[in-house]
């Protein structure tokens, strides 16, 4: 693994090592007062945030810092970024200045990619953070963590996808990985959030929620943003929540093993019934304290060289 | 004038045996096959072009260029753009209107045809704009536009459409009595909100924002039947989509005065490219699909699409050097247009020479109203042509092109027929790869 820009066409032999070495370092940090490794010291990982996260980015910042790495921070709020330096500039600046490794968000689809082909033969490696509606890679690896730990294996189970899966990175990068660990996956939203030619993807579509509960392994709902909401995409905040908010009645039709994640933040009320998110059910903190493990996995991979990981 | 010029061995429209044609003072004076070693002694001063092997068509006519000047003349300029055109064999080309002032009245018309007469390498036409900035608001002046030194024939909001149908039928009705057309670049505005790319399996798996063939044939639909309703002409830019070819089909059968072009790039080119995001690539109208392509040679061939236009359009590095979103759309298309041709229509046998010069030539020149251009090549008539090497190939490489900007998306491509010299009224403006200034 040189960059991670996608799951798509990611091999199952690579995720699985990288999921691999995420429980392997969950288990060494368990229990430690000083929760650091010497892994990548002197190593400089800078993440280039184009747009607002708290999560993402905290997420990975302690991923460098438990592995001794050097964690610098840039934002399009805080550096030459807004006087309107290009991504391409910018990208070369970081790597000039000593990035082993860029972890970089950004509004358009495709910016990791540009910027890994920018990058190419620097040896700065490219973490795709969140490109646009495209992908986001370590998010899906996180979900999958979350449901090796809840489900045991993810082969054979059946996974919904719920929501706006038309604009959502996070939708995308979980089809592809958990489709190529051998999952079933159900997408399951009102026809105007689903992408044309979804049927040409490993997954199957339904637009009624009650009736696939009951056969899920998990449950895995998408943040609806403010701005579909005014859109056209549906009718009201009040008829998505009647037909694809996960309430308590619905949470009763999933079995018993049954798990319920969310990449965040929640619109609690709306996607998510409070009682839900709060539920025994619910990954949702899970999924973060596994982002930690799966980044750190990623930035071992990438950067401490794969015949170490291998 | 010149001395007489005469070109040896030439195949006109690649058909029959070679001939001779002799120009004097920019016109066809004769052609014959009697002009042998002896015989040229008596031509008076004659140079001799050897065209053996070489097929000559007349002088191709652009509808849809973009020379960025005035504006973006870091871009392109009226000289550069006309010395990219002569190479691709183009006589005449027409300049949109979407510059920096906009082409909407008669002083920036004006300056774009004297620019174009000073270079004096190709006959530069400029559209003017439909309405006033191109806001598509309020029409722009026609009338004093067409009634300018440069004589203005078409008009366009290239780059945007006239999307209020009321304004659109006001302005297809308003022309006729210019003898002109407005050429429509149909993309209705509110399915192409935030549009990146042919909306299809795989802009949707790349996270870009679908633009609809419905977008596209919606609009022509709508502008061919207000055409026929106020008995206007009507040309449709760029085609891209197989529905716009059927529509455009029922709109003929019906006795609409339409006719539509298509660009070199939409007759190769696929949403293929989008993988891996270099937006050398991003166009408007986006990269269809294969079964669009295929549509749309057929429907060249045939005659349902009327003319090959290139859409050229220069851009700058950085706005070419960055995220897919940020990308301006366009692509260079002059001196690549009749290779793509060649490659797509001849070569697959869907074209002849004679079919090259109807597209390329005579049909963009019957629609544009030019009277001079596109004419048969026979004695009497003006020597505006062009000399083809249908056996020759050569490799695209952006830097070498005459345009200031180099975003071609045929970088590297080995493509067949080379143009070898470019004529106007009897002018070399290129011989052998090389700009005659």
């Amino acid at each position: 693994m040189k960059h991670l820009l996608s799951t798509d066409g990611l091999d199952p032999a690579t995720a699985t090592a990288v999921l691999d070495t995420a429980d392997t370092l969950k288990r060494t940090l368990l229990g430690r007062e000083v929760r650091k490794l010497p892994t990548l010291r002197g190593r400089t990982v800078v993440t280039l945030f184009y747009e607002n996260s708290t999560r993402t980015r905290v997420s990975f910042e302690v991923a460098g810092k438990w592995m001794s790495a050097d964690v610098i921070n840039v934002s399009a709020g805080g550096s030459s970024v807004n006087k309107g330096e290009s991504l391409r500039d910018t990208a070369l600046t970081l790597s000039a200045a000593g990035a082993d490794l860029v972890i970089v968000r950004h509004p358009a689809s495709g910016a990791a990619h540009r910027l890994a082909s920018w990058l190419e033969g620097t040896g700065t490696a490219v973490v795709n953070a969140g490109d646009g509606t495209h992908e986001h890679p370590t998010q899906a690896l996180l979900d999958a963590a979350t449901l090796r730990e809840r489900l045991g294996e993810i082969s054979g189970r059946r996974i919904a996808i719920v929501g706006d899966v038309l604009h959502s990175r996070v939708a995308r990068s979980n089809v592809h990985l958990l489709a190529a660990l051998g999952a079933e996956v159900v997408l399951v939203a009102p026809p105007t959030l689903l992408p044309t030619g979804v049927h040409s993807w490993p997954v199957t579509v339904s637009h009624d929620l009650d009736s696939e509960l009951p056969a899920l392994d998990a449950v895995m709902l998408l943040r609806v943003q403010a701005e579909r909401m005014h859109g056209g995409f549906f009718p009201s905040a009040r008829e998505y929540s009647i037909a694809y908010g996960l309430n308590e009645r619905r949470l009763a039709l999933l079995p018993e093993h049954a798990v319920v994640l969310h990449p965040g933040p929640m619109l609690r009320g709306m996607e998510i019934a409070s009682a839900v998110a709060d539920s025994p059910r619910a990954a949702i903190t899970d999924q973060v304290r596994n982002g930690v493990h799966v980044r750190m996995a990623v930035l071992y991979h990438l950067l401490a060289g794969e015949e170490e990981a291998a | 004038m010149n001395s007489p010029l005469l070109i040896k061995a030439v195949r006109l429209y690649g058909e029959g045996d070679p001939v001779d044609v002799l120009v004097r003072d920019g016109v066809i004076v004769e052609i014959g096959q009697w002009l042998d070693a002896a015989s040229t002694q008596d031509l008076d001063g004659v140079r001799v072009l050897d065209a053996d092997g070489l097929v000559a068509l007349p002088g191709f006519v652009d509808l849809h260029t973009h020379l960025r000047e005035p504006g973006r003349e870091d871009t392109e300029t009226i000289a550069t753009g006309s010395a990219a055109a002569a190479l691709g064999g183009y006589t005449a080309v027409f300049a949109m209107a979407n510059t920096d002032p906009v082409a909407d009245n008669a002083v920036v018309v004006e300056h774009v045809w004297r620019r174009g007469r000073e270079v004096g390498l190709v006959d530069v036409h400029p559209v003017g704009a439909v309405t006033v900035g191109l806001k598509g608001e309020k029409l722009a002046e026609l009338g004093t536009m067409a009634a300018s030194k440069a004589g203005v024939r078409v008009f366009s909001d290239d780059g945007l459409c006239v999307a209020d149908p009321l304004i659109m039928r006001r302005a297809l009705e308003y022309t006729r009595s210019l003898d002109a057309v407005i050429a429509q670049h149909a993309e209705e505005p509110r399915l192409t909100v935030g549009a990146q790319a042919h909306e299809g399996e795989r802009a949707a798996r790349l996270g870009l924002a679908g633009w609809p063939a419905a977008a596209e044939e919606s609009i022509v639909a709508r502008d061919c039947l207000l055409a026929k309703q106020v008995d206007a002409r009507l040309h449709v830019c760029h085609v891209s989509t197989s529905g716009t070819v059927d529509v455009l089909r029922w709109a003929k059968a019906r006795g609409t005065k339409v006719s539509a072009e298509v660009t070199p790039h939409h007759l190769l080119l696929t949403d293929e490219r989008l993988e891996g995001y270099d937006p050398v690539n991003k166009v408007n109208p986006p990269l269809r699909t294969e079964s669009d392509v295929q549509v749309l040679r057929e429907a060249l061939a045939e005659g349902v699409l009327d003319c090959v236009a290139t859409d050229h359009a220069p851009h700058a590095v950085q706005d070419k050097d960055c995220e897919w979103s940020a990308a301006r759309p366009g692509m260079l298309g002059l001196q690549t247009a009749l290779s793509i041709v060649v490659k797509t229509l001849v070569r697959p046998g869907l074209l002849d020479w004679r079919g090259v010069a109807r597209v390329m030539s005579e049909r963009p020149a019957e629609i544009a109203g030019l009277p001079d251009q596109g004419r048969p090549l026979a004695v009497g008539e003006p020597a505006t042509l062009v000399l083809v090497d249908p056996r020759a190939h050569w490799v695209v490489r952006g830097a070498e092109l005459a345009s200031i900007s180099g975003n071609t998306p045929f970088e590297g491509m080995e493509l067949p027929a080379v143009v070898h010299t470019t004529m106007l009224r009897g002018r070399v403006t290129v011989t052998e790869g090389k700009v005659q200034s």
